[in-house]
């Protein structure tokens, strides 16, 4: 079931306020409230520095399986990224998803395998390039002049890689 | 031309891309809105350019921007141009922003089916990727229905990569056109046997998402889930396997028992603590659903405890909280385990973490018992001042009065307690839960009766204080006492100290600003209380006093009338005249007390929630029937409403009959009241219970005099439910020590306990203060048995509730588009089957018989998967997963099965369990068939005095040159036998798997012993270079004797028989896939006639299958086609038939020999039979 925009937003907002305010040592579970679906769901969440990566899963999923998915997830990152940092998932939420398809497909666990993601990936983003990628040479030179003033602060770090997961959330209703 | 594309990337030079979207949104944090809305309008030219380049780009950053919140659905179309591009790159685009956005009411949805289908048979496995994941988010039920045959062919794609994507989709394809399982499911189930890792444990995943839902559908499934659950490795599939048996043992108590055990070496073999916990899960659910009938189970309860206690001590968090939770299913059927633990419990109650507390709050429930309740009530209400979240105060609320309510009260010895503790309760500032509270003091002083007094004594007090008028301001907060107060106050009366001051307090000006419905309580008691006042008044003959009340009345009940609450206006004016009357009788001197208490005579009993439901319909009423028959068509208009009009007048003449009649009035309440007194639901107001626990001994003993409670109560916050602690604890000790006296002499007195010698204090020998004789609810005479079973008729996964195992009708066959993608379908068919050429259709003349035949086969398809299971669970030994790890009580159990198994073999008995016996015939309705002999693949291998070998062969299709030859060995003798090792010539074609750093020579060693009488069985590895042909290997078991008379070194030599069959492996086939292996003409063929058989058909298909692993693909009359696979992929394809007293067996198979060679085991086979 997918939820109009401001649900998402609504759901994204209180996820983040409810696991912003958590100590680091206490469970990484929640349970789930009526805004993801009822008792049946729960979140689950790991903390790395500035970033959470939350999912959202119902009753059939291992809680701890799901932990270990999402450490793959994170470890999968850092691989494609080399060296993940937030701002690599700020400015590349494109190629965050793409990986994340590769991981978790329309609400369900497709692969919890790294090397065989990361394979996957690295075929697709040679693909790509052998197409010439999105944006054409010129652009990218007038890109990389932009790129020499780059901004202060990361803003909304969290919220932003909130956001990742909101598919999930969606999708497992 | 090509200046326009230069233009174009020169344009290009100046958009924004993503990244700069990023930045521009982050440069701009004032004017954050204003900046997007510019940027979209920018989008929105960019869409308008012919450049696909460009539009993707923009697509790329209507995504980001949609993951701010921003709408981009009117941008539907413009992302469907981005998905049908020919580039990868802008593909992928193109579905990442369709999966975003999309959703069943986007109207252009429909436009992408031929699409998504051109992406699905691309050739590019990244282009049938991407339309799949992206498909997995946007799927509608039209798109379900249109693809559902694409990606089913998909499911046997030669990419794994897209395989599993496919699998994994069939499960959202389900869930939107239910009518696709069936025709699906026998490939996904294919599927769970599929050579690649990460293309099974998609098809587990899907299969337990289905099974979860509906697991009786797919308990024929469990023995090829057993399978994999003792074979696979990879913890993520084993968790999902685990959790699906922990759904399906309830349904199946014998699947539980058999998994008992490899769950149990599970649990002490892994070092995954998700695999753990998810083994301890199943373990608790399988002995929820044998609960008894289990001799050892205790043993297993103990194990899960224990290893829950570990994870609950375990300083991570996680595994803290998933043992609370684990613990809590135990405590449900075996709560005593669990108890033993309080002490860890109730310490995580003050853990840091809500979740952990939560949990631990849970467990706290099935916990208490009449002894603790106290105690650990006194803990929560600690918790309640201390906590600061009002979500967490509020759980601990509801938990309090869940804890004490239980069963019925059944753990309060104390109400006065109870009560106290509801007061504090009250002090709750900001709580949702004031009804709940209410509500429970209700319930208690309504049904326990000896307690009216001292609630009434409270409840006063609670009217008294003002700090609960003052919170009104919240809807369901804490004011909701009120309403229980005022009720209880007014309705008990006359347990009232002092009435005047009740009345009083409940007639302040503030009370007004409470709500509404709580106000119409208030108005109404207090006539309750005023009638009591009076009557009080007019007998200690006080007219004045009396009348200073009526003044009261009517000088303070205007503020009601006023309200804009209508319930109170209605009644407060009402009372108010009514008071006003009375005042005038007042002033004439008439005595009005006893008519103003019979205004509120009589007694309000509680009545079941559910009383109302079961009055049973009296007989002779048809609810159905009409009461007037509706009007025919023939019937003239005229005639009709004439005679409703008659008919009414009649009634009306009826009704008025027995007003006029008084006496017969009288004679009918004379008559109810005989009822009544023989109705045993009935609760008579007379000669309650409790006058007779007034005269029960030790009642003085109870502490409601010693107590001065008006004081304690006036100050509200301060905590006085402990005095009551400290009284209980008294009164317990002082009871011990009378008992200890009574018990002497006494022993028709009280009654008779059990455990009277004890002197530790048990649960029993607490004697509630008060009888808690608890009024019963009413319910109905013949109260209609419930049915509780009312499910959710929304539930989407209702639709998915199809019975599986019932064979395909040609009318399921899901829809294939057949004009236009000309391409398509031929890239389908070609990976429909691997190697084989495509062919037009079928022949249609076995398509009309396979019709006619559908009903039998229906049947006999039923029969066969029904024998399968129960065929698997009963007799099939348990494959040895761990056999290190095994105990001896485990082989002796074994052994007691092995035992049973041979039995059965010798006598070769028809006789079944007696429960089928009798089921079948009913159920498959064919009683002319003789049912199956009891089969076993294993057969003898080699035997002496001393041990008895056994042996099977297994082939797998994850491994292409593997088998794995499992052996019982049993020991016949009285001696010990160990140090066994079973060596074999190895030949060039076959070797033994031995351990790492053995050489040829070497042995590989049993691990395991065998005492005298004890059999087991293990596992052995052969690798294999070519499979076409049967071969035997030479072997020996050494081993050594030990008995009395000292040990020996013996040995045993055998042959191990490698058939042909035994590297087949049973794979079901859709007969669709075989249709086409039989045309494609790359098999070669030869066949076989064998004269001289007597057995039924159908039986010796199921002999067939059994002992050369083939499955039917399809039956008809005496006729019958059949698959298998060879673990190198070998396709195998048979056609049986039956004539007189002759079986002739045509077979089909990509290699001759095997096929020669296989032929010519089944002939042997058959010439048994």
């Amino acid at each position: 079931m997918k939820r109009p925009e401001e649900i998402q937003q609504q759901i994204v907002r209180e996820t983040f306020h409810l696991v912003l305010k958590r100590d680091d040592n206490i469970c990484n579970f929640l349970e789930g409230g009526s805004l993801i679906g009822g008792p049946e769901y729960k979140l689950i969440y790991r903390h790395y520095a500035t970033l959470y990566f939350v999912f959202c899963v119902d009753s059939s999923e291992s809680e701890l399986g799901i932990l270990d998915l999402i450490q793959v997830f994170v470890e999968t990152l850092d691989k494609c990224f080399e060296n993940v940092c937030e701002l690599d998932l700020i400015f590349h939420m494109d190629k965050v998803h793409y990986i994340l398809q590769e991981v978790v497909m329309g609400g369900m666990v497709l692969e919890t395998n790294m090397n065989e993601i990361v394979a996957q990936i690295e075929a697709q983003n040679r693909l790509e390039k052998s197409e010439g990628g999105l944006s054409a040479a010129p652009a990218r030179a007038v890109s990389a002049v932009k790129n020499i003033n780059l901004p202060e602060i990361p803003r909304n770090i969290n919220i932003g890689d909130l956001n990742i997961k909101v598919p999930n959330l969606s999708q497992f209703v | 031309m090509a200046l326009k594309m230069v233009k174009g990337s020169i344009d290009r030079m100046f958009d924004k891309n993503l990244q700069d979207l990023v930045r521009g949104i982050r440069n701009h944090k004032e004017d954050e809105a204003k900046y997007i809305s510019q940027c979209i309008d920018e989008i929105k030219q960019e869409l308008k350019q012919d450049n696909i380049a460009v539009k993707a780009n923009a697509v790329c950053k209507l995504t980001y921007l949609q993951m701010l919140g921003y709408d981009i659905s009117w941008a539907a179309f413009n992302i469907i141009e981005v998905m049908s591009a020919s580039k990868f790159t802008f593909k992928r685009i193109g579905y990442l922003a369709a999966s975003q956005c999309f959703h069943e009411g986007t109207d252009v949805i429909m436009l992408t089916t031929n699409q998504i289908r051109k992406d699905l048979s691309s050739p590019s496995q990244y282009d049938t990727g991407v339309a799949l994941t992206g498909l997995s988010c946007f799927v509608t039920p039209d798109l379900a229905r249109d693809l559902a045959n694409d990606i089913m062919t998909l499911m046997s794609h030669t990419k794994p990569y897209i395989r599993k994507k496919a699998v994994l989709i069939m499960y959202k394809v389900f869930l939107k056109y239910p009518e696709s399982l069936r025709p699906a499911f026998p490939r996904l189930k294919e599927k769970l046997e599929d050579p690649d890792p990460g293309v099974q444990s998609a098809a587990v995943n899907v299969i337990c998402e289905l099974a979860r839902r509906n697991p009786k559908n797919y308990l024929s499934l469990a023995p090829l889930f057993f399978k994999l659950m003792t074979s696979s490795t990879n913890n993520w599939v084993l968790i999902k396997i685990i959790k699906l048996f922990g759904a399906l043992t309830p349904l199946e108590p014998r699947l539980g028992k058999k998994l008992i055990e490899p769950l149990t070496n599970l649990i002490h073999s892994t070092s995954a603590m998700s695999l753990l916990y998810e083994c301890v899960n199943t373990v608790i659910a399988v002995l929820i659903s044998l609960s008894s009938g289990m001799p050892n189970h205790s043993a297993s309860i103990q194990l899960c405890v224990q290893k829950l206690r570990i994870l609950i001590e375990d300083s991570d968090q996680n595994l803290k909280y998933l043992g609370l939770l684990a613990m809590s299913k135990i405590l449900r059927t075996h709560p005593k385990s669990v108890q033993a633990h309080k002490d860890l419990v109730l310490q995580c109650l003050d853990d840091k973490d809500e979740s952990i507390r939560l949990r631990a709050l849970d467990l706290l429930y099935g916990m208490v018992s009449k002894k603790n309740l106290v105690e650990i009530v006194k803990k929560l209400m600690s918790h309640v001042d201390k906590a600061e979240g009002t979500t967490y105060r509020d759980e601990l609320l509801t938990k309090i009065i869940d804890i004490c309510s239980q069963c019925n009260y059944q753990h309060i010895t104390n109400f006065q307690w109870y009560i106290s503790v509801l007061v504090e309760l009250t002090r709750l500032e900001g709580t949702r839960h004031g009804h709940l509270i209410a509500a429970q003091m209700l319930d208690v002083a309504i049904r326990v009766k000896a307690i009216r007094k001292f609630a009434v004594s409270q409840m006063s007090a609670l009217l008294d204080s003002a700090h609960l008028v003052a919170s009104s301001t919240q809807r369901n907060g804490i004011c909701e006492v009120l309403y229980a107060a005022a009720w209880i106050c007014g309705e008990f009366s006359e347990h009232l100290q002092e009435p005047h001051q009740t009345l009083e307090a409940m007639l302040r000006p503030k009370v007004t600003t409470l709500p509404g419905h709580i106000q119409a309580v208030y108005v109404q008691n207090v006539v309750k209380l005023y009638a009591s006042i009076l009557q009080q008044k007019e007998q200690a003959a006080e007219p004045e006093a009396a009348q200073d009340v009526t003044q009261l009345m009517v000088d303070r009940l205007p503020q009601f009338v006023q309200s804009a609450d209508l319930e109170v206006q209605e009644r407060a004016s009402c009372i108010l005249q009514l008071v006003k009357h009375i005042q005038k009788l007042q002033a004439k001197d008439v005595p009005v007390a006893e008519e103003v208490s019979a205004l509120f005579a009589g007694e309000l009993n509680p009545v079941a929630p559910k009383a109302q439901k079961k009055v049973p319909v009296p007989e002779g009423l048809d609810l159905d029937a009409w009461i007037n028959e509706p009007p025919s068509d023939s019937e003239s208009e005229d005639e009709k409403p004439k005679g409703i009009f008659h008919e009414e007048e009649q009634r009306h003449a009826k009704q008025r009959l027995p007003e006029a009649d008084e006496e017969e009035l009288a004679r009918r309440r004379e008559a109810r009241k005989q009822e009544q007194a023989n109705n045993p639901f009935y609760i008579k107001s007379s000669p309650s219970p409790q006058k007779r626990y007034q005269d029960m001994p030790g009642v003085e003993h109870i502490p409601v005099v010693q107590i001065d409670l008006s004081v304690p109560l006036k100050v509200p916050g301060m905590p006085m439910s402990d005095q009551y602690v400290k009284l209980e604890e008294e009164r317990r000790h002082r009871q011990r020590l009378e008992k200890g006296r009574k018990k002497k002499k006494t022993k028709e007195k009280g009654k008779p306990r059990r455990h009277g010698s004890l002197h530790t204090e048990s649960d029993e020998d607490i004697t509630p203060a008060q009888q808690v004789d608890i009024v019963t609810e009413e319910m109905p005479e013949n109260a209609l048995p419930s049915d509780e079973d009312d499910k959710d008729p929304n539930d989407p996964y209702r639709a998915l509730d199809i019975d599986l195992d019932r064979p395909l009708a040609d009318s399921e066959k899901l829809p294939v588009q057949k004009h236009r993608n000309v391409d398509a379908s031929k890239c389908a068919d070609k990976e429909d089957v691997p190697g084989v050429e495509k062919k037009a259709k079928k022949p249609k003349k076995k398509e009309k018989k396979h019709r006619e035949k559908e009903r039998e086969k229906t049947e006999k398809g039923k029969e066969k998967e029904g024998e399968d299971l129960d065929f698997w669970l009963s007799t099939t030994p348990l494959p040895a997963a761990a056999p290190a790890l095994k105990s001896s009580k485990h082989k002796k159990k074994k052994h007691k099965k092995e035992k049973e198994e041979k039995s059965k073999d010798k006598k070769k008995s028809k006789k079944k369990p007696p429960s089928d016996e009798a089921a079948e015939p009913v159920e498959n309705g064919a009683l002319d068939e003789e049912p199956l002999p009891p089969m076993s693949s294993y057969c003898l291998l080699a035997e002496n005095s001393y041990i008895r070998m056994t042996y099977d062969i297994q082939g797998s299709l994850q491994k292409d040159s593997q088998v794995t030859v499992s052996v019982v060995l049993e020991n016949q003798s009285r001696s010990f036998l160990k140090n066994m090792e079973l060596n074999v010539l190895d030949s060039l074609n076959a070797r033994l798997a031995r351990p790492e750093g053995s050489s040829v020579r070497d042995g590989v060693p049993v691990p395991f012993q065998l005492p005298p009488g004890i059999s087991n069985e293990a596992q052995f590895v052969f690798t294999i270079q070519s499979i076409v042909m049967a071969q035997k290997l030479k072997g020996t078991l050494s081993f050594i004797a030990k008995n009395d008379e000292g040990s020996t070194h013996e040995k045993l030599d055998f042959k191990l028989h490698f058939s042909c069959t035994s590297y087949l492996v049973t794979t079901p086939c859709y007969s669709d896939a075989f249709a086409k292996l039989l045309e494609s003409g790359d098999l070669s063929m030869s066949s076989i006639k064998v004269d001289g058989i007597s057995m039924s058909f159908q039986n010796l298909l199921a002999k067939i299958c059994f002992h050369h692993h083939f499955s039917v693909v399809e039956r008809v009359d005496s006729c019958a086609s059949m698959y298998s696979r060879s673990i190198q992929g070998h396709h195998v394809c048979l056609l049986m038939k039956k004539g007189e007293k002759s079986v002739s067996v045509d077979g089909k198979c990509s290699d001759s020999t095997l096929l020669s060679n296989l032929l010519e085991e089944l002939k042997a086979t058959l010439a048994k039979c």
